[in-house]
């Protein structure tokens, strides 16, 4: 036995303990963010499923009985869901063999600021320039018909059509640019594996990239899916916003604004996010089926 | 080597190989010739290594042969037949990258079965041809794991595995050993000329270290700058490099510039600054000519005194048996040689070549 054997053990510091177990002062940088996440998102939430639960008459849960019993409300969810879901999909879709042909492209980068144009230009001037471009009298229509395509012009414009095509050109540069971002991760090494291994193009598509890929592309889906749920400017813009894109996020306004009963809105805002987790949760539970690890190959 | 006698039989001898032969290959990048015209017959079952530094065309020259770069010009040719136009997955060859390339999301059994399943071969054959190939290299009970979950080596033994077991005519390595650690690189080494023997298959082996090229191949292939300098045995290339760059490459570190003052039998003797040095005498030399005169470090002895290249050490290092150090000639020339003893930095010595190992390359003019 050793003398400090002997002695009382040493037992390391409660610095040198907390810090193992990843508790030190760099800890302390987390804080910022958490008031901010609680401040911001944490209360105002809360502050919300609280409103309501209060509604202005009836049970706690009368807002929520109000808006399941009058197809005028709970329409919205599937008008919302039939533009959010094609337009999605369409997205996405879309996004892979443009993101396959770019990954190989020298000039990646002029292409990629062309496509986040429509991002940074916000949706109410995406809308405005459609409300121009596919109305009646907008170069869309005066094209077709000078080319003796149609006779009068086509109605593309407050209608779904129009908040269809506006979804699509803000939702697809994210939806692409994610892709891209994806698609080149994948080490191209792989690919060439595969080729010499005699799987052809479309054999290496299947077997090789849509599996490393599909992770991604449902992450990439989640997050589109999102965006587009939210419809607001271009569903009353670009659409007919007491018709057929009368979306929830309409509904849910028209609860706070116009009728000023918060309590409502604010149970409407609340469906509106439980319909987005449930789509949500059913795409992300097909990533388990999927591998989820790097996509590389080997030691770098 | 333990190799198991069934997996011998099953992964078989690859029969169907021919010749490969590269006509005047070029390939250009830019305005970069990276192939300059690339000859080389390859005969079946020969062990090939491909070896220069990096930047030199050996990589590129693998993928042309694989088919992941299309030829600028030239042609080449598999038993006779014109496969340079083919996509890579028509040419059947296996291929192993120098960071493996597995599919990392599928098992190692399944990586191994890929080019099986490509080629259509039915169920049963294509679990026995697995299981030969995995215990070719060693990998039995790791058939359930992802890449991801094996070590460097295992990594690596995983893509030999599925290169070979589609028993193709060639099967092309792209530096596989670079990322193995020192031991590993030793081990697998010796496993993969004793795996190019078993399956008897055409190999072409990349590689920028002259040892492990010397170890595995029965030919050299010498590159630099995109062009072919020296085809030979280990022994040729150790022995009679051609060039001062192939010379150099094969450990002939010091390079003295010198002028050729006369010639007789096979022993010349040259001018350089002042000494004389003895060299053995290539045939295309003249008295006269410019010329270069290459060293080993360990046919470069240090004395104290006496006739000889009169040097100022640099550094000297212990490796076991014998001193070997780098001094600077009076002409700031650097000189690696070999010494008995260790000498002080800034020691005054004596260097003297080995004249029967000492060669002589004449100056481009």
């Amino acid at each position: 036995m050793s003398a400090v054997a002997a002695g009382s053990p040493s037992r390391p510091s409660l610095r040198k303990r907390l810090s193992a177990r990843g508790l030190d002062a760099t800890t302390l940088l987390v804080l910022p963010g958490i008031v901010v996440t609680l401040a911001l998102f944490v209360y105002p939430f809360l502050y919300g499923v609280v409103d309501s639960l209060v509604p202005k008459q009836g049970p706690w849960f009368a807002n929520y009985l109000k808006f399941f019993s009058e197809p005028f409300q709970y329409d919205t969810i599937f008008a919302t869901l039939w533009l959010a879901l094609p337009v999605t999909i369409i997205n996405v879709l879309v996004a892979i063999p443009i993101a396959f042909r770019v990954r190989l492209m020298r000039r990646q980068r002029l292409l990629t600021t062309i496509l986040v144009l429509p991002v940074t230009l916000g949706t109410v001037l995406v809308a405005d320039g459609l409300l121009n471009y596919l109305g009646p009298r907008g170069w869309f229509n005066r094209t077709l018909m000078f080319l003796d395509l149609i006779d009068h012009p086509i109605r593309l414009t407050n209608n779904y059509w129009g908040v269809f095509a506006s979804l699509i050109i803000t939702g697809f540069p994210f939806a692409f640019l994610l892709t891209l971002s994806y698609v080149t991760g994948i080490d191209p090494a792989i690919e060439q594996a595969a080729a010499t291994l005699g799987a052809k193009a479309r054999q290496r598509f299947t077997r090789i990239f849509l599996p490393l890929l599909a992770p991604g592309l449902i992450v990439t889906f989640c997050l589109a899916f999102v965006q587009a749920f939210s419809v607001f400017p271009s569903a009353i813009l670009l659409g007919a916003p007491s018709g057929p894109t009368r979306v929830i996020a309409i509904a849910a306004y028209q609860a706070a604004f116009e009728q000023y009963d918060h309590s409502m809105g604010a149970a409407i805002a609340i469906i509106m996010g439980l319909v987005q987790l449930v789509v949500i949760l059913a795409v992300l539970s097909l990533r388990q089926v999927f591998y989820r690890g790097p996509a590389a190959g080997g030691k770098g | 080597m333990d190799f198991a006698e069934n997996a011998l039989a099953g992964t078989g001898k690859s029969s169907q190989s021919g010749r490969l032969e590269l006509i005047d290959v070029r390939r250009v990048f830019g305005n970069y010739n990276a192939l300059d015209g690339i000859n080389l017959a390859v005969e079946p079952g020969e062990f090939i290594a491909l070896l220069g530094p990096s930047g030199c065309g050996k990589s590129t020259a693998l993928n042309c042969i694989a088919g992941l770069l299309e030829l600028t010009g030239g042609e080449i040719r598999l038993a006779g037949k014109r496969i340079d136009e083919l996509q890579p997955e028509a040419r059947g060859f296996g291929m192993v990258f120098q960071n493996y390339a597995l599919f990392p999301h599928l098992s190692v059994r399944k990586n191994v079965g890929f080019g099986l399943s490509m080629q259509g071969v039915p169920g049963a054959e294509s679990a026995k041809r697995i299981s030969d190939a995995l215990a070719l290299v060693r990998l039995q009970g790791q058939e359930g794991k992802l890449p991801g979950q094996l070590s460097g080596g295992q990594q690596q033994r995983v893509a030999i595995a599925r290169a070979i077991v589609i028993h193709p005519p060639l099967v092309l390595m792209d530096e596989p050993l670079s990322n193995l650690d020192a031991k590993l690189r030793l081990e697998m080494r010796a496993e993969i000329r004793g795996i190019h023997d078993q399956i008897g298959s055409t190999t072409i082996y990349v590689t920028h270290d002259q040892d492990e090229a010397l170890s595995l191949a029965d030919r050299i292939v010498v590159m630099r700058e995109g062009r072919i300098r020296q085809i030979g045995t280990p022994q040729d290339l150790y022995d009679r490099p051609n060039h001062p760059d192939v010379a150099d490459f094969m450990g002939f570190r010091t390079r003295i510039p010198g002028k050729l003052v006369s010639v007789s039998g096979n022993r010349a003797s040259v001018d350089a600054g002042g000494v004389r040095l003895e060299a053995v005498a290539p045939g295309h030399v003249s008295v006269g000519d410019r010329v270069l005169v290459s060293i080993r470090p360990e046919d470069l002895v240090a004395v104290d005194e006496g006739e000889g290249l009169k040097a100022t050490v640099n550094s000297i290092e212990y490796r076991g048996r014998a001193f070997f150090g780098l001094a600077t000639g009076p002409d700031g020339s650097e000189l690696f040689f070999r010494a008995d003893r260790t000498y002080p930095r800034g020691a005054s010595i004596v260097l003297r070549p080995l004249a029967e190992r000492t060669l002589l390359f004449k100056e481009k003019a």
